[in-house]
């Protein structure tokens, strides 16, 4: 990846970040897990998938269906960064008088498929990537979904189906924040060894550090990693990456701030001291 | 024609109809070497079956899905209603051996609550064709509407000629002034029987094969409500969620002096064993349904006697 390119997108995703702690405001939204994800939102909508806001219903388009739909913030952030929707729509955030909610909906353009219910859009992408492979067409589905998330059996049902149909056009990327909504994932329900445990059950893994565009870069390149079987690209994060007063605490999930903290959560964003964080710490949603 | 052959015929005609079946291959044979990669077998795996048809639907696809009846509406209920009933996807579920049809199995494969279910979920359609004659009859306008659906699947012989289908219309076999019996479903045949055993004993019956349980035909409802004396709802359903309800909600702000009686299933699973057993033991052989229905027209007729 070139310099200018790699600035490009770590502005970008700086931006992003912005609209994730607007979205905090006002009812709030899950910051954790948004923030854990916006380098993957802004390299897979800038540098990979052929979508395109002008002819979103081209069938040719690739595919990204976002299973762990509590991150929308950073969907919507990247979704309005690139054009594809006004960023003045995100000052909609819970208002009747728009459909910008706490989980991903059709009527926002750039949404594939509305998701909420974890352990969902792994099947419905597989459905899609089964159609494109019966047609014989090039197009790439992916689905992202968090560590938590692969608590449910439909993931692991559906990639039992999705190998034994051969789907290597389609991805699951695994938001690897290590969090579930209260707790340490390895303290709740353990996932590790979880590399081992997709390779189990019949998928091509690589594991990259979610946050690095460059190891982004290489792993997307790979895809698909073989000629039949599901690709699995586990990307490693921090739940709250880029505020540090938010980072890996498991009472940083769902937040609602005030206007004073929102103003410190900037200034710590873009370097400055860490925010003081006095609004209830969690709020259960 | 019979069920098997009617989709084959269907989706070889028409490039979008994929057909899915999460192991059950009891209605779909013949599908694997006639549709080739059209026919999908996603294993025991109910939930990602509905998963990945409403993926398909999504790109155009009409995905007609397989499988038990008890599997398909309860096990996926949640695919079902979040993936393609709020998108309101094509997707057409084919739920075999529903009601009584699960026979010998026991309870957990009676679904005996599927028609509340499905009936639940905004846009979704519910069909519960009488015997084979009427499924060939109905499936084709069922297919082919853009809404998703949910059919109780009966290929049972009967001896009835049924009439044309339209979706939301009941078929009105007689009309009664003493009762009419509404029913659907594979239970039509013995209401059927009952019918000529009530009319032997000089009463006026009316017969219904209610069809189309979502949309349904109110207007039916209510002029059987108007014209006859009593209403039994006959079903092999739990009593609350289905076609007892459904004439509960059309009649409930509407003026009638009739009195409805349900037959079905309440707060309870029926008793295990081949079907003939099965009717016997719960009633709904036709002089069960008969006895029953004698039952309440002679209570009404002393309640009237004492208010007279």
């Amino acid at each position: 990846m070139t310099k200018d390119k790699l600035s490009e997108l770590t502005a970008r995703s700086l931006k992003v970040r912005e609209h994730i702690i607007r979205m905090t405001a006002g009812g709030g939204c899950f910051i954790g897990a948004s923030l854990s994800c916006v380098e993957l939102m802004v390299f897979l909508y800038s540098e990979l998938l052929n979508v395109d806001a002008d002819n979103l219903d081209n069938p040719a388009r690739d595919y990204l269906f976002l299973s762990k739909g509590h991150d929308v913030p950073a969907m919507y952030g990247t979704l309005a960064e690139l054009g594809f929707i006004s960023p003045d729509r995100l000052t909609q955030h819970l208002k009747s008088t728009d459909s910008i909610y706490w989980h991903p909906n059709r009527a926002i353009p750039g949404v594939e498929f509305h998701s909420g219910s974890l352990g969902h859009l792994p099947a419905v992408a597989a459905g899609v990537a089964l159609d494109c492979k019966l047609k014989g067409e090039a197009n790439q589905v992916f689905a992202i979904t968090g560590d938590g998330e692969l608590n449910e059996g439909s993931v692991w049902e559906t990639l039992l189906v999705a190998n034994a149909y051969q789907l290597n056009n389609l991805t699951i990327i695994v938001d690897r924040n290590q969090f579930q909504a209260n707790i340490r994932t390895e303290e709740l329900i353990p996932l590790e060894p979880l590399a081992d445990k997709f390779t189990a059950f019949g998928c091509a893994v690589k594991v990259v550090d979610g946050h690095d565009y460059t190891q982004l870069e290489e792993a997307f390149k790979g895809v698909p990693f073989s000629d039949n079987k599901v690709n699995v690209i586990i990307a490693n994060t921090v739940r709250g990456k880029g505020l540090p007063s938010i980072e890996a605490r498991a009472d940083r999930w769902f937040c609602a701030f005030n206007d004073n903290e929102i103003q410190q959560l900037f200034e710590e964003l873009h370097g400055h001291a860490a925010a003081i964080i006095e609004s209830e710490s969690l709020t259960v949603r | 024609m019979n069920y098997e052959e009617l989709l084959v015929q269907t989706a070889t005609a028409d490039e979008r109809f994929i057909v899915m079946t999460a192991e059950n291959r009891a209605l779909v044979r013949s599908a694997p070497r006639l549709l080739g990669n059209r026919f999908i077998d996603t294993g025991i795996t109910e939930q990602t079956m509905i998963g990945m048809a409403a993926g398909l639907a999504l790109r155009g696809r009409i995905p007609v899905v397989h499988a038990l009846a008890p599997f398909l509406t309860m096990r996926a209920f949640e695919f079902i209603r979040t993936d393609v009933g709020i998108a309101n996807l094509p997707v057409k579920l084919s739920g075999y051996i529903p009601g009584f049809l699960s026979d010998g199995n026991g309870p957990t494969h009676q679904a005996i609550e599927d028609v509340a279910l499905m009936r639940g979920i905004p846009g979704m359609e519910v069909f519960c064709p009488a015997d084979e004659d009427d499924l060939v009859r109905m499936l084709p306008a069922i297919w082919q509407s853009p809404a998703p659906s949910y059919v109780r699947i009966n290929h049972k012989q009967g001896t009835y000629q049924h009439m044309d289908f339209e979706p939301g219309k009941a078929e009105v076999i007689s009309e009664g002034t003493d009762v009419t019996l509404l029913t659907y479903g594979f239970l039509f045949g013995n209401a059927l029987e009952a019918k000529a055993l009530l009319e032997k004993e000089g009463l006026s019956v009316g017969l219904v094969n209610m069809r189309s349980l979502k949309p349904v035909d109110e207007a039916c409802i209510r002029r059987c409500a108007a014209n006859s004396k009593l209403l039994v709802t006959v079903e092999d359903h739990f009593q609350t969620g289905g076609l007892y309800s459904i004439v509960a909600e059309t009649l409930i702000n509407q003026p009638h002096n009739t009195t409805i009686f349900p037959l079905a299933l309440k707060e309870r699973w029926f008793k295990p064993g081949l079907l003939g057993e099965v009717l016997a033991f719960e009633g709904f052989t036709p002089t069960g349904i008969a006895t029953a229905v004698s039952a309440q027209l002679q209570l009404i007729h002393a309640k009237n006697k004492q208010h007279a």
